[in-house]
């Protein structure tokens, strides 16, 4: 799903650097909503096998038969959404759109992960905060998602402003959801590297924990400030997102402890990976609290600050922390098959690329915002002809990435195919 | 749960905005779902970035219901065109046009409070 991402997503580029391909060529309608069900499955499906290969660490192993009906459920999905957008047939809800049948399928593999996170958890004593994490993201998730079809019932879709409120409030809880399942996946690997069982079950954690249960709730308002919702709605967005400031001073607090962090492990591969997530969790909060402040957000909404917080966290983050959790489940990687000189040229290339490319991309944001505030506004079509050259950047840095990131990909996919054990991240206590 | 029942009761603002034909307006959002309009266009700054924002494409000066036919139907440069049926161009057009009366998008219609919220003018 990575490799698909990534493929989608570069081909989806070149219709910002070159827009007159949307008449031309008109398949940008299909490639958008290609490139976002690829990269959610990469990072759903990513968590669901780090949540497996904890839960089987700690000796609680998932149901093989419960698992393959749920692998069963989502190759189902997949391949109806696919074949959907194939024929041109849409009809959801963006962003991950695709036409509401198949989010039956999807629904009942999520339950189907639920049960067996239940089922395991049952067993554990005195639960570390990654374990609460993953079953409150699977609960939160699930909720979300049924949310998230509510339009399917005439009565919400014949309000437009709480309509649209319901769906960004679920968007918002959705990607709060599978934060939660990978911040949880990155906590335990943490705990597993540094050897320090008392991190997961510290003060400290549960109230960064809590914290971040409440913006999942809550903090959704800042996404539609300008829709003429309910005032206290906006407010409640407004306080709870005020609350990442803590997140945010205490990264900087800790920031000499992280750096020690980093020395101590660097020279093990998995941990760059969680070094590059911690730097931009960094970045990605600070841009979220600026464009959380809704005076700020007049700037930012509807231009692609958006988007360039949007790939920061899927890109910078969740992908990072499933590389990471890839890369220590399939152990040492200094084998022949990818010897780690080429794998540490392709972790740095890409997160330069990835800085050049949600630089790229925040420029563009902030010039349109300028322009939507301007008195004497041009015409659209002047204003994107002018952001071109930054488009051009923007497509020529995803190349980068995603030649850097895809190389990273097949590694892990080469090694975990030619391996002859189980995955299982047990294997960061032998290299450790 | 509390939270969330509360925002499934239609809004203040729902039932403060011009009447207008409900069921049809619904048809329309379907409409602009299947032709999947929101890949390029936004309504209230969510939705794609390739085209403009169209929340008030109804009242805007010099475009308006003929041009939104016009536009949809032979394209332009950055657009492909739609061979909507008159009853999904006309469902579509109830939709944008509750849509436009519901509020107002641009960032320049709204005032900045001292708190730092942001208020329609």
């Amino acid at each position: 799903m990575l490799l698909l991402t990534l493929l989608f997503g570069l081909t989806a580029s070149l219709y910002y650097a070159y827009p007159e391909l949307g008449s031309k060529a008109p398949w940008f309608q299909a490639l958008r909503p290609m490139h976002v069900t690829a990269a959610v499955c990469w990072i759903l499906l990513g968590a669901t096998a780090c949540v497996y290969a904890g839960l089987r660490a700690k000796g609680h192993a998932p149901n093989l038969w419960i698992a393959r009906l749920q692998w069963a459920l989502w190759i189902l999905a997949i391949g109806g959404i696919y074949h959907a957008y194939a024929r041109g047939w849409f009809g959801g809800r963006e962003y991950w759109e695709f036409p509401p049948q198949w989010a039956v399928p999807v629904m009942g593999a999520w339950a189907l992960f639920l049960v067996q996170i239940v089922t395991a958890v049952r067993k554990i004593r005195r639960w570390p905060v990654y374990i609460w994490m993953w079953l409150t993201g699977g609960l939160f998730f699930l909720f979300a998602f049924i949310e998230n079809y509510l339009w399917l019932l005439p009565y919400f879709r014949e309000h437009i402003v709480g309509d649209m409120t319901i769906q960004w409030k679920s968007n918002g809880s959705l990607v709060g959801a599978w934060n939660q399942l990978l911040y949880g996946a990155a906590f335990y690997l943490m705990e597993r590297i540094g050897k320090d069982r008392a991190a997961g079950r510290s003060k400290m954690a549960f109230a960064m924990y809590f914290l971040g249960l409440s913006n999942l709730m809550f903090n959704w308002g800042h996404h539609i400030y300008p829709l003429p919702t309910a005032p206290h709605v906006r407010y409640i967005g407004y306080l709870v997102s005020m609350t990442e400031w803590v997140f945010l001073l205490r990264i900087i607090h800790s920031w000499k402890q992280s750096l020690s962090a980093a020395q101590r492990h660097y020279h093990y591969f998995p941990y760059r990976f969680l070094m590059a997530a911690d730097i931009w969790v960094f970045f990605s909060l600070a841009q979220a609290i600026v464009m959380s402040v809704p005076a700020l957000n007049l700037y930012t909404h509807g231009t692609h600050v958006t988007v360039a917080h949007a790939m920061g966290t899927t890109i910078g983050i969740n992908s990072m922390i499933l590389m990471a959790a890839g890369f220590a489940a399939v152990g040492p990687p200094a084998t022949p098959v990818h010897p780690a000189r080429w794998l540490g040229i392709a972790f740095w290339t890409t997160q330069g690329a990835l800085l050049v490319f949600w630089v790229s991309l925040n420029w563009a944001g902030v010039l349109k915002g300028f322009w939507q505030m301007s008195a004497q506004q041009a015409p659209f079509s002047q204003l994107m002809h002018g952001l071109r050259p930054l488009f051009v950047v923007f497509a020529g840095a995803g190349l980068v990435l995603a030649i850097s990131l895809g190389a990273l990909g097949v590694a892990l996919m080469r090694t975990t195919l030619t391996k002859t054990v189980r995955p299982d991240l047990n294997n960061i206590e032998k290299t450790s | 749960m509390g939270y969330s029942a509360s925002l499934y009761q239609v809004p203040a603002e729902d039932s403060a905005i011009l009447p207008y034909d409900k069921p049809r307006a619904a048809e329309g959002r379907l409409v602009w779902q299947r032709y999947n309009c929101q890949s390029c266009h936004q309504l209230y700054g969510l939705g794609g970035y390739l085209g403009p924002d169209l929340t008030n494409v109804y009242s805007a000066p010099g475009k308006g219901e003929a041009w939104i036919r016009a536009v949809t139907a032979s394209g332009n440069t950055l657009m492909p065109k739609y061979n909507f049926t008159e009853q999904e161009m006309e469902d579509l057009l109830v939709f944008l046009r509750a849509t436009d009366h519901s509020g107002k998008a641009d960032p320049r219609s709204f005032d900045i409070l001292p708190n730092g919220m942001t208020r329609q003018k």
